[in-house]
């Protein structure tokens, strides 16, 4: 399995978050190397040039419990019929080349290495209206069947996201499991008028895309389940981190960014000759 | 997925509360005991749940998302959620994933329950 040419560029350069103290985890538990060791806030290194890198640096984690809308329960599955392929050699490869899974236009910048507890990654996902959302993901936990991803202050939503590969009657199984509240009450619109329908859509096709890396035409199942119906009020005041408007507010400021470019560059210009 | 092996008793603490020991693995594969256990520890009109976490061995994201699961339900149920017997390591889980702000954690059975008003 190749790593994609796009992917390369990325290696070293995404930071681990920094723990907020040095204490190594208990010796003794036995899933102690698979937790994150525990943050304040997350801290970004250098991302590819090409990268918007916005919305996440400084920015809390968030689950479920500190969302806003109603809290959902989305279970994406695909079986790999007949494919000779263990759970744990899935999700190696899942972890190794996550990015290149993601459908077209939305981009992970994530270590090369891999997927690891505590790593951070920039995430820059298309939106209505070619609008690129920058946005990015905590690795919560990790080991050889799962991963598990939690979302920054800001996202569209408050929430864990799953990963995992088991065996059931003979096949492998790979599931992508979200458990999710909308962060703030423009995302609960959001996510009810398009954001559910198209995270459907994204998951569903990044499930075709793992199985077709071992050679399956995956025909992924979908099983939605509100799992709490009431909403946060409390939580309303989220919208002040939130990444639609600030990534919207950004790309409506790129013609005046290109102006303030271009007449530092022709300032530059004229100075150049006199120096 | 990993068979869990999982051991839960319910046990009354006052008449107001009352006490989940927990042994063994919490992983997705434990909702079944998980929830049978949370509906027997309330069965007798009892708003105050304390889990003991002292006999925990092993938990994965999985079993964190089944605690978020028994949180929704807790509050549904206008029901307090208690913990208490937490290694420095599975507290440092909880504060990591924010579960902490929606669990009152406690060093001892006894805290716990003088919390829940049960002692």
């Amino acid at each position: 399995m190749t790593t994609p040419p796009d992917q390369t560029e990325q290696a070293e350069v995404i930071e681990r978050a920094q723990p907020d103290e040095a204490q190594p985890a208990e010796p003794t538990a036995r899933d102690a190397a698979n937790w994150a060791q525990s943050i304040s806030t997350l801290s970004v290194g250098e991302v590819p040039q090409e990268a918007i890198n916005r919305n996440v640096e400084g920015k809390r984690v968030l689950g479920p419990m500190q969302g806003f809308g109603k809290m959902w329960q989305k279970t994406y599955r695909v079986r790999l019929y007949g494919a000779d392929v263990r759970p744990t050699e899935v999700i190696a490869a899942w972890k190794r080349d996550f990015g290149s899974f993601w459908p077209e236009k939305n981009h992970f910048y994530g270590p090369l290495t891999g997927i690891e507890p505590g790593d951070v990654a920039v995430l820059n996902l298309t939106m209505p209206g070619r609008v690129k959302l920058s946005t990015g993901i905590f690795v919560m936990y990790a080991d050889d069947e799962s991963f598990t991803f939690m979302t920054p202050e800001g996202h569209m939503f408050a929430g864990w996201i799953t990963f995992s590969a088991f065996e059931l009657a003979g096949d492998t199984m790979l599931q992508v499991q979200v458990l999710m509240r909308a962060g703030d009450p423009m995302s609960e619109v959001g996510l009810a008028v398009y954001g559910h329908k198209a995270e459907d859509v994204f998951w569903q096709q990044t499930l075709r895309n793992v199985a077709e890396r071992f050679g399956v035409e995956g025909d992924p199942e979908t099983q939605v389940v509100c799992v709490d119906r009431r909403r946060q009020w409390r939580r309303a005041g989220n919208i002040r981190h939130s990444a639609t408007i600030r990534s919207g507010l950004y790309a409506a400021g790129a013609p005046f960014r290109m102006i303030a470019g271009g007449r530092k560059k022709d300032a530059g210009a004229e100075r150049a000759p006199s120096a | 997925m990993t068979e869990a092996t999982l051991n839960m008793e319910v046990r009354p603490a006052g008449g107001k509360a009352s006490i989940v020991d927990i042994r063994g693995d919490i992983t997705s594969g434990s909702e079944e005991a998980l929830m049978d256990a949370y509906g027997r520890a309330t069965a007798d009109g009892v708003r105050v749940v304390v889990l003991n976490f002292s006999g925990l061995e092993y938990m994965n994201s999985g079993g964190i998302g089944l605690l978020v699961t028994l949180l929704v339900r807790a509050n549904r149920q206008r029901e307090r959620l208690l913990a208490f017997g937490l290694t420095d390591h599975y507290r440092q889980i909880l504060e990591l994933t924010r579960i902490d702000e929606a669990i009152g954690m406690y060093d001892s059975e006894e805290d716990a329950l003088a919390a829940a008003g049960a002692s």
